[in-house]
């Protein structure tokens, strides 16, 4: 690691910002964040997933949310097309963050596929805050490759460390699923519309849960975002009239 | 089995969306109301996801000790604290409440 520094140190072009700053804030990222396997790994095994099933989500999908969205599907005994709906939904978000780190990283089309895995949250936040294009490069290449050994070996970690624990749920660690949702969706709820889209599918999921087939609440409840961006449109269309109305 | 097509699916999804905005030309993704959507969506689905697994038990809704761990976890959020400690908070609370109430 100080000799990986050190190199980096030496190469460094005397740029706004060197490469071994670069390299130490993308390896806070990723090692941080990579630790969070573990909790996926728990979650899974405890969901009722086996060991290679639980180890194939964190190689084949990496995306936390959509991971522990799919396990959490599966356990409440979803249709599996039902609970990939969810998951891949939740992955939508990645299609945009390729968008922005396309034009920052200029990757050659040849590079694209092997660089498309490591398209997450995490990844974009620390290349999107680099000054330049080289530094983009080093943090994208960093927290991507730390980010996606630590997942994988933390989650075969939890995934056997829940299976040595037993029952999992004594243990509380059905908890950790909406605990992690909930972290991941508390820095979102930024504007008014945020928190009503939130409100809005809080009441159809659970409203819903009776009545409807496992996995498929959560799908019409994702239905609160265009609806807000419905009722938002005609709103700004319209005269102060219904102001009053929106704070509400 | 069901497990298998749920992972395959799943892994094939998040891949191509991912694959796509690299590949896809800015303008197709770039209208403002296709940004707010994808903005939007995750907002709405994180928001169901929590309150079912916090409150569903099969098609019922239950409140117990995992209520006490989320609401622990939104306090550890409201003090900023890192993403680890808010699961784990979460997870403890719970635990501890299970022991005690048997």
């Amino acid at each position: 690691m100080a000799h990986q520094t050190a190199l980096a140190d030496i190469r460094g072009d005397g740029g706004p910002k060197a490469d071994s700053a670069v390299v130490r804030d993308a390896l806070g990222v990723g090692v941080a964040v990579g630790l969070s396997g573990f909790a996926f790994g728990v979650t899974s095994a405890g969901s009722g997933l086996g060991l290679l099933q639980t180890c194939a989500l964190s190689l084949l999908v990496f995306t936390g949310a959509s991971q522990f969205a799919l396990v959490g599907a599966l356990a409440a005994g979803g249709n599996p097309l039902t609970a990939a709906a969810g998951a891949f939904f939740l992955g939508v978000r990645n299609a945009f963050y390729g968008l922005r780190l396309s034009q920052v990283l200029a990757l050659p089309r040849a590079v694209r596929p092997f660089a498309a895995q490591w398209v997450i949250d995490e990844t974009t936040a620390v290349t999107l805050a680099q000054p330049t294009r080289r530094a983009a490069r080093i943090g994208f290449t960093v927290t991507g490759l730390s980010l996606y050994v630590l997942w994988n070996l933390t989650t075969l970690l939890g995934a056997l460390g829940a299976k040595a624990v037993g029952n999992t749920d004594a243990w509380g660690l059905d908890a950790a699923g909406p605990a992690v949702f909930l972290a991941l969706l508390a820095p979102m709820l930024k504007t008014t519309t945020d928190r009503a889209v939130a409100a809005v599918a809080v009441l159809l999921g659970l409203g819903l849960l009776p009545v409807l087939p496992a996995g498929v609440p959560v799908l019409v409840a994702a239905l609160a975002a265009p609806a807000a961006l419905f009722v938002s449109g005609r709103r700004s269309g319209r005269t102060r009239d219904d102001a009053p109305e929106e704070t509400r | 089995m069901n497990f298998w097509i749920a992972i395959g699916a799943t892994a094939v999804g998040c891949y191509v969306v991912k694959l796509a905005g690299l590949l896809v030309p800015a303008g197709v993704l770039e209208r403002p109301v296709v940004r707010r959507l994808a903005a939007l969506l995750p907002v709405a689905l994180l928001a169901a996801l929590t309150a079912q697994q916090t409150f569903a038990d099969g098609h019922a809704l239950v409140l117990d000790a995992r209520a006490a761990g989320l609401g622990a976890a939104a306090v550890a959020l409201l003090l900023r604290a890192p993403f680890l400690v808010v699961v784990g908070v979460a997870v403890v609370v719970t635990a501890g409440l299970r022991a005690v109430t048997g």
